[in-house]
Formats: structure tokens, C-alpha cells, sequence
């Protein structure tokens, strides 16, 4: 007689979800589902908007990544309103983005998944999280604060506040950098760069006892779909779209964002308010692709700063054949997106006309559709709307970072329960490993369904007549 | 008999105040530093008593009358602010929220509107009543200006500030009760007015984010109402 097992809600992540572990009549698994079960429909209550609203609407998505919503949906106006913004304002952009990156990654390698690493997959549930980290090792858990801390004062600096700082609008930014925030976000760099380099050099050593994590945490190959700059180098705001597969090789290349929606198809699932995108020329669902720091250190040539191209040369000798597969490697690469962060930062902040006072395009809307494409912490963001003339909005549609995933997370966490869980004798620490499947790739499920909601999440054990035989309930 | 003015005594808030005749309470309040919440009321336009935030409690007086159009009178013992005062206010304030869509956060006027400041004066962190949440529109159709009617509270500065001081009257009210709304001429589009010229004078004029400049975003539209006193000055000295 076939079971499921169901976690539910799934914690440590940033959204409601739920996990259902179908078993087989020998209580082995045979498949598992990831479920989102809110829902919110911003791309239907933003209609008869003026598209100016999109910004501050759009990021309240998210509390976590407004910073992400901002830089998409400002792009999308700006394509609506057909300008080029001012060259400072791109950079200043880019700065508040980077810093976004910097405190998101921090959030999700210190605060969500690192209790995990230090305490352990098996440790006590009830310590098992930022504050036991802080009880047991206080550097690390100092210096994940630190890190966090900086970028979130770095977006203060620029906007005014942490939390949806207004100052990303169509045209550009309203208010140029002074010389005071940029000494300021100067004086933080080095320090940051030193936590990065010793959590890399912490991580690296604690390799040698994750062998299965990194084996079964949804290792198999797939498509890696990231922004790169014409050169090919990682790039978080603008550039093309590249696609490559498992082997590294390119598959689609200079992709332009604005037509997305010739290289991405989005399928409805009957049991998840969460869409599946898949990459069109492979069909649904081969098509499945990742998109976050793992799928953009795999798509690009090189980072393109110094020490962060270093730490890709160890990162790419994971999987010296090709692109590394195994999403538990999403925390490695999220470490060195900040290094990149830091170092971009840095010289950003050191270029010629990063204090020029002209930040802002005006114009009218003099599109009837825009389109803006950007690197969310957790992957590729697309904004889409379609104005009246009178600039006001009659159609959004949004790609959410994490949506990018679902196909590799659902498939991802069927491989872990199929090797972690046993369905006669379920364990916590194996049902905390299929939740960290999830948490590899810091799923924000209120941006990706748009979505209100906590963190917690739910996982079930179903047998073969649908009957539940064993739930677990987290908040 | 003397031209000159004939000056009233009365008390506001225990304070002995003199007034001219023919002074309103608030005007008199104001003179003397007192602080009385308005909405609907800004000077230079003619007074209506609309919102009811600056009602007060005059001894004697079962019920409670607006400052901005209750004229001073001799001997009368007014206070304008009590436990009763304050209830009423935060329910005007409560049922303002709950009437239309006002979102502050993400609303052009966030931070620069008169409805949110008057909430926060008086500490209103919640509205007790159901919202009402109706599906009204923006219009966006003249090229400079856009009214959206999720964020009209019906105050109708717009109105006289167009009538009094442009002289276009092209605002009006339109309906009754729940159903009331600000429109321009026939109840035609904005950007089809034959009236408008277009002047800008009832977007400073407005107190939250109904009438706004075009091409703001959140938070970016700052109302300017000097030019209110200061054409109103001029014009009477001209008559």
C-alpha cells in the first residue's frame, strides 16, 4: 500500500509552502511534489494602475528583495517610457543591487542554512536555527550579521530606508550619491571581504562531511539559465541572457531580456500556485532550468573581479567536466557572488562619475509595453507590462526568481527523499534534509507567487489510497 | 456709532482670547497658537465645514460645531480638545480610510499628504471599521494631471480653489452620499475638459494623492499651497 509524507509548512525560507512524499506499496518514495499554497495576484490588481506605481508596488512583493522588484520593474518603465537613463544612474543601480545581493546571501547562508552546517542536518530541531548558531559558534554568527547589516545600511544609505527605499523610479534614481554615503560604503568593503574570504575558507572545510547532501541535493544535470555582460562575464542588472547546459556548453547566447517570452514558456500545476517556466526550444517540462548564483557562476566565462574570479577557478574544479550540478553548491556560489558584490561595489564606488548629479530621465510613456529583466538573489526577475495611452497599466505578467526553479526543485527533492527518507521509519533529520533541498536554493515564495505570507512549511507522508499517514508542522 | 471693529472676549481652552466680530472659532484658535486639526479647511478658500475634524465643544451647547464656520461670539467657553473630541476625530479619520482605497506606502503623496499626518497626530494606528474597498478608477487623460478617485475624501478644495480663484469652475460633485464623486465639467473625461486651463492650482490644493502631477512616483509628489494666501491677498487688494 502506497503512503505520502507531507511537510508542512517547510521552514527557514521565505514563504508558505509544503513538501508531499508520495511512497510506494513497498514504503519506498516514489515521487515528491513541492506545493506553494499562497497566493496574492499583483499581476491582476496592478491593472488600471499608473505604470509610475509599479515600482513601490511591485516591491512590496517582498520584504526580503524589494531591492529586486525595484531594479526590474524601473527597468520596465524606463522601456515604457523608450529612454536611456543617465549613465550615474545605471552604476547607482548597480551599487543598491549589489548590496541587496550582499545582505540576501548573507541572510540566506548565515541566518536560514547554516544552522544546518554547523549544528548539523540532524541536530535538535529546536536549536536547530540562527540563534543556536549564535549560542554555539557567535563569530560566525557575528559575522553573517555584520554582513547582512552592511548591505541592508548600504540601501539605507542610498534611499533612505531599509525596506522599500523609494529612490529606483522610472528614469532613473532621484537622488545622486553623496560624497559622505560613498566614503561610507567605501569604509565597510574591507571588512566584508575579510568575512567572505574566511566563511569560503570555512566552508570549503566542512566538505568532507556533506559527501551525500552533496551527492543527493538535487544533483542531476539540467539547463542553467543567468544574465551575462557581452563579454560573458556575470553580470546582476543588465547584459543578455545565456543558456547553458550540463556540460557547460552554450545553448542559446545573447539572448535580448525585452524577448523573453520567445525563449520562456510558463505551465500551470494542478497542486502549486507556483508556475513552472521552462526554456521553449526544449519543450515542457525538458526544458526545466536553474537560475540563482549557482546557475550564474555556471553561465558566466568569469566574474570579472579579481579575487572573485579566483574562488571561480576552485568552483569550477567541483566538476572539472563541466557545470556543477549539485544545488548544494548553491551555498558556495552564494558566498562568492558577495566577494563579486564587495569588489563591484568597491570600484563602482571609485569610478569617475559616480557623484554626477544627473540621475534622472523625464519623459512620457512612449511605449505601449516594457520590459525589464534583472538578477534577483535567487535568479533571473522579469517584469512585463502593457500600458494604455494614458500610461495606465492594462497587463503584467512576472517571472519570480525562485518560479525559474520549481521544475529543478520539485525533481531536487524527489531525489533526496528517494535516498534520506524511508517511508516505514520517518526521521526528522531526514525530512530536514528534503527542506534543505529547498532552502539550497533560498526560495522566496512571496515574491515567486506574488504571494503574502510567513515562512513555514508543512510535510506529509501519503499513502496509495491518498490517505496521510504522518505530517510534520513547522513554523 | 464708531467704524471701528467690535472686539469679543471669550475663552478657548481656559485661555481668554479677544476676537474680532465676524472671526470664525478656528481663525481665532489659530491666532492664538491653539491647534485645531483641519482637512477640508485651507486658507484663502471659502470655508464649508465639510469633514468635521475641527469640531469643538462649546459650553452650553448640546452638540458640536465646526471651528471653521461657527463664528466667535461674546462670552462663549470653547474647548477643542476632550476625550469625546479626540473619539470623534479618529472615527472621521477611521471611516476616511475605510470609504476608499488609501494605501499609503505605495501612494505618490506617501509622506507629503494631509490625511496621513492628521492620522498619525492622532495616533490612529487602526481602522475598527469593515474597508469598503471600491473599484474606482484613475483618470489619466489630461497630459499634465491624473485624479485617482481611490484617494478622494471628497473635501472639495478642489472645487473652490477652481471656482474662487481660477474662475473655471470646471471640479464639481457629482451623486450623493457613498456615491458622491469630484468630476470635471459634464462628468467628462479630464483630458476632454473644455474648462481646464490646465493651471495646476487644484492639484497643490488637494490634501492627499487624488490630484497629482504626472510622472511622480511613490512618495515623490510634494504639494505647494503658498500661492494660495498670496493670490487671494492680491485679488482682494485689486477689489
Amino acid at each position: 500500500m502506497a503512503k505520502t509524507v507531507v511537510i508542512d509548512p517547510i521552514t527557514r525560507i521565505e514563504g508558505h509552502s509544503k513538501i508531499t512524499v508520495y511512497l510506494d506499496d513497498q514504503d519506498q518514495v516514489a515521487d515528491a511534489h513541492f506545493h506553494v499554497t499562497q497566493f496574492r495576484g499583483f499581476e491582476k490588481f496592478t491593472e488600471g494602475r499608473p505604470f509610475q506605481e509599479m515600482p513601490a508596488i511591485t516591491a512590496r512583493i517582498c520584504g526580503i528583495c524589494p531591492v529586486s522588484h525595484l531594479m526590474a520593474s524601473s527597468k520596465a518603465c524606463d522601456d515604457l517610457m523608450a529612454v536611456k537613463i543617465p549613465p550615474t544612474a545605471v552604476k547607482l543601480r548597480r551599487l543598491m543591487n549589489l548590496a541587496q545581493l550582499t545582505q540576501s546571501h548573507a541572510l540566506s547562508f548565515f541566518h536560514l542554512s547554516s544552522p544546518d552546517f554547523l549544528l548539523g542536518f540532524d541536530s535538535d530541531p529546536a536549536q536547530r536555527h540562527v540563534l543556536g548558531v549564535a549560542a554555539k559558534y557567535p563569530e560566525i554568527a557575528k559575522d553573517g550579521i555584520w554582513l547582512r547589516k552592511y548591505g541592508q545600511q548600504v540601501i539605507e544609505w542610498l534611499g533612505g530606508k531599509r525596506i522599500h527605499p523609494a529612490w529606483t523610479v522610472p528614469g532613473g534614481v532621484n537622488a545622486p550619491l553623496s560624497e559622505e554615503v560613498r566614503q561610507k560604503i567605501l569604509e565597510g568593503i574591507p571588512h566584508g571581504i575579510e568575512i567572505v574570504r574566511r566563511t569560503l575558507d570555512f566552508w570549503k572545510n566542512t566538505q568532507g562531511r556533506f559527501a551525500d547532501e552533496i551527492e543527493h541535493f538535487a544533483n542531476f544535470p539540467s539547463l542553467f539559465l543567468g544574465l551575462v555582460t557581452p563579454e560573458g562575464h556575470l553580470e546582476h542588472y543588465d547584459g543578455f541572457i545565456r543558456v547553458v547546459d550540463a556540460d557547460r556548453k552554450i545553448i542559446a547566447d545573447k539572448l535580448e531580456p525585452t524577448a523573453y517570452q520567445h525563449h520562456i514558456g510558463e505551465a500551470s500545476l494542478g497542486d502549486s500556485y507556483l508556475k513552472a517556466p521552462y526554456f521553449k526550444p526544449f519543450g515542457y517540462p525538458d526544458g526545466m532550468y536553474r537560475v540563482g548564483p549557482l546557475a550564474r557562476l555556471n553561465c558566466c566565462d568569469a566574474c570579472g573581479t579579481p579575487l572573485a574570479d579566483k574562488e571561480l577557478l576552485e568552483f569550477r574544479a567541483l566538476r572539472k567536466d563541466g557545470a556543477v550540478l549539485s544545488s548544494f553548491y548553491y551555498h558556495h556560489a552564494r558566498l562568492i557572488e558577495i566577494l563579486f558584490a564587495l569588489e563591484r561595489m568597491q570600484e563602482l564606488c571609485n569610478t569617475a562619475n559616480i557623484m554626477n548629479t544627473h540621475v534622472r530621465a523625464v519623459a512620457n510613456p512612449n511605449k505601449f509595453e516594457g520590459v525589464g529583466v534583472s538578477e534577483a538573489p535567487r535568479g533571473t526577475l522579469f517584469h512585463h507590462y502593457k500600458i494604455n495611452e494614458q500610461g495606465l497599466i492594462t497587463w503584467a505578467n512576472l517571472i519570480v526568481a525562485t518560479g525559474n526553479n520549481n521544475l529543478a526543485m520539485n525533481k531536487g527533492i524527489a531525489q533526496a527523499a528517494k535516498f534520506f527518507v524511508n517511508g516505514k521509519d520517518v526521521k526528522e533529520g531526514a525530512l530536514n534534509r528534503v527542506e534543505a533541498v529547498i532552502r539550497c536554493y533560498d526560495p522566496c515564495l512571496s515574491c515567486s507567487t506574488h504571494a503574502l505570507g510567513q515562512m513555514p512549511i508543512k510535510l506529509s507522508i501519503v499513502n496509495a489510497r491518498g490517505e496521510t499517514i504522518r505530517e510534520l508542522t513547522r513554523y | 456709532m464708531s467704524d471701528a471693529p467690535h472686539i469679543l472676549t471669550l475663552k478657548i481652552d481656559d485661555q481668554d482670547v479677544s476676537a474680532v466680530e465676524g472671526q470664525t472659532i478656528l481663525a481665532v484658535a489659530r491666532e492664538n497658537g491653539i491647534a485645531v486639526p483641519t482637512l477640508c479647511f485651507l486658507k484663502g478658500l471659502s470655508p464649508v465645514g465639510a469633514c468635521r475634524l475641527c469640531l469643538v465643544e462649546i459650553k452650553g451647547v448640546p452638540k458640536l460645531l465646526p471651528a471653521c464656520v461657527t463664528r466667535a461670539a461674546e462670552g462663549m467657553e470653547v474647548t477643542t480638545d476632550s476625550p469625546r473630541l479626540r473619539e470623534y476625530r479618529r472615527t472621521i479619520l477611521e471611516l476616511l480610510f475605510a470609504e476608499r482605497n488609501h494605501v499609503c506606502s505605495i501612494c505618490v503623496s506617501n509622506n507629503n499628504c494631509e490625511l496621513q499626518s492628521l492620522a498619525r497626530a492622532q495616533g490612529l494606528t487602526h481602522v475598527r471599521v469593515p474597508y469598503r474597498h471600491p473599484r474606482l478608477g484613475v483618470d489619466a487623460t489630461h497630459s499634465r494631471f491624473s485624479a485617482d478617485h481611490n484617494r478622494c475624501i471628497l473635501c472639495a478644495r478642489c472645487v473652490r480653489v477652481c471656482d474662487e480663484i481660477e474662475g473655471a469652475h470646471t471640479w464639481d460633485i457629482m451623486g450623493r452620499g457613498i456615491d458622491c464623486r469630484v468630476i470635471t465639467d459634464m462628468n467628462q473625461p479630464w483630458g476632454q475638459s473644455d474648462t481646464c486651463t490646465s493651471c495646476g492650482k487644484c492639484v497643490h490644493v488637494c490634501p492627499t494623492g487624488t490630484l497629482t502631477e504626472k510622472g511622480v512616483a511613490a512618495a515623490e509628489m510634494k504639494k505647494r499651497q503658498q500661492f494660495l494666501p498670496y493670490l487671494t491677498a492680491m485679488r482682494e487688494e485689486r477689489e
